[in-house]
């Protein structure tokens, strides 16, 4: 276990965090904004990944076709929001978790209906191959990218939410609703816009990470918990604690993955260890985020004064 | 309660109709609805007596699934062993994460239920000695003595008839007593128990652990039905499901996780074994995507039925009133 591999795990959990940040910023903001709670935020990550594997196959430029399918699934993201998910605001939590779960069902077979299954996004061959940060640590390039657009996306998404108009707004609204309604805020094109932008988001991680994970139906359904973990972790409605969460959660989930089952290893035998291992290291975001309930109920970073 | 005379005697005769028609699929058919009946149904106590948003049941019913199993693969056969146990681990269960997640409220709740679930499904999925990700295959149904062979599909669902019984008669009385009273004073107006002076988490724990020890007694049975097992039943697309039924059949009504139950499944099973002429016509293969049917028959029923079916039985039985 050298300090290359370290830094190398680190930089995976790095890259792993910025990614679940993008899709927990677009959760965290619906959530805490409009009180909604949007199970098919995963689907939402689907179509940006399917959306993607589209167009890059018609442009055959992996940029042209990301590019392309960020605006085309915010845009699916608004008519969602228009159409379906506008009247469930004022219900109560539990018409939201089946109304957008049955979104999830639907979307799922029309995904199906039109791509099948599964989709193919396969990584721009230019950054295919390794790059030598320091000597000795050869990291994948296709994975410095997607830290860089993480971080770009992050300081996009700062610079709107705390230093334009419609951030001032978003803000006011996630810590008081009443009193933003009451300002004469417009809520109704604010909370479109919001969502588009949640569903732009998700459309940036889905396509980043397409050519790791597999493109396929129900590949929402996991990372959407993990991203709810994440903003739960955060505090809801919280842009900082999303990222302070994701950050958290996805180098904790990726160390946890690479070393647990070497690090019981030493301590136990090694049958133990290989069944312990990964099983602990698969709890341990849930855990981090039970203790942090536990003693901050309401997220590390809440909201709401 | 007496309205329930007539349905019980329709549960009673249906596999007797169903075994005179050769029917016997659909007797283990309803015998899977009822199971699912009963899990729905306690997960009603908590989500609409109690007003607690658990979206983790599956973690109970889930557990008492394996508990049953296990017993089974072990050699322990006995029914009288295995669903108390399964009761008993699911109950210690809801007791440990019902006493760290009443501490939240609200969104927080909802969450922390659903990250315990996980940490459950993950848990299972790593027990390499029961199969893991694979799953359990059992032997035999377990066993209930009396000349009472469970392997038959007959009996196995008037078993599961009783139990279902004899948890809704439970819920009835259970909500008709003290306790049930403060456990839905609790969810009208926390605070105003508070100044009471009750102990409201004390009471909400309660509630959990009965509702998650039912669940548990749903799981056994569930692993039993199928003789089958795998993690599936901890997923949270699972607890997701029980949720449905749920809301489906109607929150806070005694017969919501009954009706929800055989709604659900009931639907699922039509679109997918049923072929529609025109609709097969239109789109050959439109039954490999049930779900979008059954997706679409939810959210026209969040929209428009608010208060569930058995809201909407009510509303029309008050209108002829």
């Amino acid at each position: 276990m050298s300090w290359i591999l370290i830094l190398e795990q680190s930089l995976n959990g790095l890259q792993f965090g910025l990614m679940l940040f993008l899709l927990a910023a677009g959760l965290t903001l619906v959530f805490g904004i409009m009180d909604m709670i949007n199970l098919a935020h995963g689907s939402l990550y689907m179509l940006g990944a399917f959306l993607a594997s589209t167009f890059v196959q018609l442009t055959g430029s992996f940029v042209a076709g990301v590019l392309l399918a960020v605006p085309a699934t915010a845009a699916l993201g608004m008519l969602l929001e228009v159409s379906v998910l506008r009247t469930l605001y004022a219900r109560d939590h539990l018409s939201q978790v089946l109304a957008t779960f049955a979104l999830i069902l639907i979307i799922n077979e029309l995904v199906r209906l039109v791509w099948g299954s599964d989709a193919s996004l396969p990584m721009p061959a230019a950054l295919s191959g390794p790059v030598e940060l320091v000597p000795g640590l050869r990291y994948s390039a296709y994975r410095l990218v997607i830290i860089g657009v993480g971080l770009l996306v992050a300081f996009l998404l700062f610079v709107l939410v705390t230093k334009t108009k419609v951030g001032m707004l978003v803000r006011a609204g996630a810590s008081n609703r009443e009193m933003a309604l009451a300002m004469g805020v417009n809520i109704k094109g604010l909370f479109t816009a919001v969502f588009g932008i949640g569903a732009a988001l998700c459309a940036v991680a889905g396509s980043m990470l397409a050519p790791l994970f597999a493109v396929q139906v129900g590949m929402g359904e996991n990372i959407l918990i993990v991203a709810f973990v994440v903003i739960v972790i955060g505090g809801i409605g919280s842009i900082r604690g999303a990222l302070v969460g994701a950050l958290l959660v996805g180098v904790v989930d990726t160390i946890g993955r690479a070393f647990l089952p070497v690090l019981l290893g030493t301590f136990f035998q090694p049958r133990v260890a290989s069944a312990a291992g990964p099983a602990i290291a698969s709890v341990m975001i849930y855990l981090i985020m039970a203790v942090v309930l536990y003693f901050r109920p309401k997220g590390l970073f809440p909201a709401r004064g | 309660m007496k309205r329930s005379l007539p349905l019980l005697a329709l549960a009673l005769a249906f596999p007797l109709a169903m075994q005179a028609l050769d029917q016997l699929f659909y007797v283990s058919f309803a015998s899977r609805v009822l199971i699912y009946a009963i899990a729905a149904t306690s997960l009603n106590l908590v989500l609409g007596y109690g007003g607690m948003i658990s979206f983790g049941h599956a973690a109970f019913v889930g557990t008492g699934a394996y508990v049953g199993s296990i017993l089974v693969a072990e050699g322990v056969t006995s029914a009288w062993i295995g669903w108390p146990a399964a009761l008993a681990v699911s109950a210690a269960l809801a007791a440990i994460i019902g006493a760290v997640s009443l501490r939240t409220r609200g969104v927080y709740f909802i969450m922390i239920t659903l990250a315990f679930a996980q940490m459950m499904f993950y848990l299972v999925n790593s027990m390499k000695a029961y199969g893991g990700d694979e799953g359990l295959t059992l032997p035999q149904r377990a066993e209930l003595g009396f000349g009472l062979d469970l392997g038959n599909e007959m009996v196995f669902y008037y078993v599961v008839l009783a139990i279902l019984a004899l948890t809704l008669y439970g819920l009835h009385r259970l909500i008709q007593s003290r306790f049930g009273r403060v456990v839905v004073a609790i969810r009208e107006n926390e605070a105003r128990v508070e100044a009471i002076g009750l102990p409201v988490y004390r009471y909400q724990l309660a509630c959990f652990v009965i509702a998650g020890a039912v669940g548990g007694l749903a799981g056994a049975l569930l692993a039993s039905h199928g003789k089958y097992v795998n993690p599936n039943v901890l997923h949270w697309l699972q607890s997701g499901t029980l949720m449905i039924m749920v809301i489906l059949g109607g929150v806070g009504h005694l017969w919501g996780g009954v009706i929800g139950a055989v709604a659900l499944l009931s639907l699922e099973h039509l679109i997918s074994d049923y072929p529609i002429p025109w609709l097969a016509q239109l789109a050959p293969n439109y039954q490999q995507h049930a779900n979008l049917g059954v997706g679409i028959v939810l959210l026209a029923i969040v929209l428009f039925a608010p208060q569930g079916i058995a809201g909407l039985l009510g509303r029309r039985r008050r209108a002829r009133a």
